[in-house]
């Protein structure tokens, strides 16, 4: 049923498949990538050149090929994005609906403390966060160094549970007064079993559509760390679709439309396409949903 | 109503006090204020060093610390910047200015904009306006603010003056170099762009929003009892719907603002534009705990702000709404 109704939604299946496109070039880089990513596309002089046969999107500074950066960067901000958003979603589950089911000064707290972040601006707390993070000894232990991968999904993962424990918590408070919820209770289960068994599984809509969002969300956090020069090193001229759109900046002065174009653009797809899902999926299962509306 | 307001406020305070002690904890910790004036003054003598701790309250312990930081704030003998020693005020008054105009300037035009086209899709729902102000919205809400920043600029900055050799919309500042004085007309130039980056997010956001909020409205039975009077359709859809349909878009529009602040922040920065965003990451990479502390303090005191009213704006809007 569900399915059906997601797959009467035409933008949400073109938007799965340019996707699925994307994620199968991204897995398959090995054969789609056309060069490597610290390798110049000729010898010099081979900076800025403009899209060609040889450089299909054309190269950057140092005359690395954009369309292959493109590729390696992708992979790293998928990474990311995926990564953050499992972790923010398992969280976000746990917390709402615990807060949700139990209520109390345990829900008030949580509830405040989400709205207080939620209403911040995100820049400024995920940077302000961040070097807090960065100066805590033990903790840059077990999640690495403020420049590194594991750093930023547990950053991005440390601001992205809150979005999801209020859709989870708000489902939680509609279900926990229904029959079912109440026969289990009466039946002797225990309070972590409902919320297994009854209330995350009834749930699963919601989640999912968070989930989506989340992805979203991660990656452009990573992209709006990495713009401003607080995002993740990866390391050995690996990038990220954020530091790639980064570099889009200097594009401005010199005029290498390409260098600006070409990011931003799968940035702005990618965005785009998960967007589109998730919304397909809030209609498809959302039982209040009619067609028409 | 009054006390409901009135308890709401005084909850707003110790809120505020709690927030800015955090604010000092992870501020004090991820920027290491001492460590950022060494840098900063490296022959600074003994007793300079001293009054620098004594005016932030960089004592040892953080408790003790932020309340005599919070006593110099209050009484205003605020602390000079760790570069170039300046006092703080003067810039931070110039830079929420700035923000303010550009952010007023980008709310309205966006508000504005978003509610006509919101109000246009939820007339027949399904339809192709609807489609098309729907799909809108979904590549706006996409667009990250630095991307629409970058492309427009490279378009204005490059492409514009190569084809037509003139510079319509300048892409950095306030004012062009060694500009004296006000000039109306070359500051509008120079705030298009941030606020066009700016106001594409609240169109998106807006649109939607309303869309959605005049589509319950124009289902209610209230709507037919108009129409069964034999009101005009304009009359009606002013009047009853469009009227109730604002009171939850106001207060979601009241929960925005760190939104639109942080939209300021990111779009500020590529256009070069002395606002406040400009003004954070300079202070943030400079690790200047004097410049830093008092913004932060304006920005959650602001979000509080927005809060309490977002609360209140609902309870006096919607009469449904009873307060003990």
């Amino acid at each position: 049923m569900a399915w059906k109704r997601f797959a009467s939604h035409k933008a949400a299946l073109v938007c799965s498949a340019i996707l699925g496109f994307l994620v199968l070039a991204i897995v398959l880089s090995p054969l789609t990538a056309r060069y490597g990513v610290n390798e110049s596309v000729k010898a010099p002089p081979n900076s800025y050149l403009p899209p060609s046969k040889l450089a299909w999107l054309g190269t950057d500074d140092i005359g690395r090929d954009l369309y292959s950066r493109l590729i390696y960067g992708t992979r790293v901000s998928l990474l990311i994005g995926l990564f953050s958003a499992f972790i923010s979603v398992f969280v976000g589950c746990v917390v709402g609906a615990v807060a949700g089911f139990r209520g109390g000064r345990f829900d008030d707290v949580i509830m405040r403390v989400t709205d207080l972040f939620l209403a911040f601006p995100f820049l400024v707390a995920l940077l302000v966060v961040r070097n807090m993070f960065g100066s805590i000894e033990w903790l840059t232990f077990i999640v690495g160094e403020v420049s590194s991968l594991r750093f930023i999904i547990f950053l991005l993962s440390f601001f992205g549970w809150m979005g999801v424990a209020r859709i989870v918590r708000g489902q939680v408070l509609a279900l926990k007064e229904r029959e079912f919820i109440e026969a289990a209770r009466a039946s002797g289960a225990s309070r972590s079993y409902i919320i297994k068994r009854h209330l995350i599984p009834n749930s699963i809509g919601p989640i999912m559509v968070a989930l989506t969002f989340s992805v979203v969300g991660a990656i452009s956090g990573e992209a709006t760390l990495s713009f401003f020069g607080y995002g993740p090193q990866p390391g050995a001229g690996a990038t990220s679709l954020g530091l790639l759109v980064g570099q889009a900046k200097g594009a401005v002065q010199t005029g290498f439309w390409w260098i600006a174009l070409f990011p931003c653009l799968v940035l702005v797809v990618i965005s785009l396409c998960i967007n589109f899902i998730g919304d397909a999926l809030r209609d498809a299962t959302d039982p209040r949903m009619d067609a028409g509306k | 109503m009054f006390r409901f307001a009135l308890r709401r406020s005084a909850w707003a305070i110790p809120t505020l006090l709690l927030v800015t002690f955090l604010v000092y904890i992870a501020l004090r910790m991820g920027t290491d204020p001492l460590a950022s004036y060494m840098r900063s003054n490296p022959r600074a003598t003994r007793s300079k060093i001293a009054q620098y701790k004594e005016l932030n309250g960089l004592g040892s312990n953080y408790v003790t610390g932020y309340f005599s930081w919070l006593k110099n704030f209050v009484t205003f003998n605020w602390p000079k910047s760790i570069k170039g020693s300046r006092e703080v005020w003067p810039e931070l008054k110039d830079a929420i200015a700035n923000s303010a105009r550009l952010g007023i300037a980008a709310t309205t035009v966006g508000v504005f904009i978003g509610l006509t086209i919101g109000i246009f899709a939820a007339l027949r729902p399904g339809g192709k306006r609807d489609v098309a102000v729907n799909t809108a919205a979904f590549v706006g809400i996409s667009i990250p603010p630095y991307i629409s920043a970058i492309l427009l600029q490279l378009l204005f900055a490059v492409y514009w003056s190569k084809w037509f050799g003139n510079t319509l919309f300048p892409t950095s500042g306030v004012y062009p170099p060694g500009q004296d004085g006000f000039d109306l007309v070359l500051m509008i130039k120079h705030m298009a762009l941030p606020t066009v980056v700016v106001a594409i997010q609240i169109i998106a956001v807006y649109s939607r929003y309303m869309r959605s909020s005049l589509l319950d409205v124009l289902n209610s039975d209230y709507m037919r009892t108009a129409r069964s009077k034999g009101l005009s359709e304009f009359r009606i859809l002013m009047r009853h719907g469009v009227r109730n349909a604002l009171i939850p878009v106001i207060t979601i529009a009241a929960l925005d603002i760190g939104a639109i602040v942080g939209g300021l922040i990111i779009t500020e920065n590529i256009f070069d534009y002395p606002g406040t965003g400009k003004y954070f990451l300079s202070a943030f990479g400079n690790g200047d705990f004097p410049l830093l502390m008092p913004l932060m303090v304006i920005i959650v005191a602001s979000v509080l702000l927005f809060n309490l009213l977002a609360d209140v704006s609902y309870a006096i809007l919607d009469p449904r709404i009873r307060l003990d």
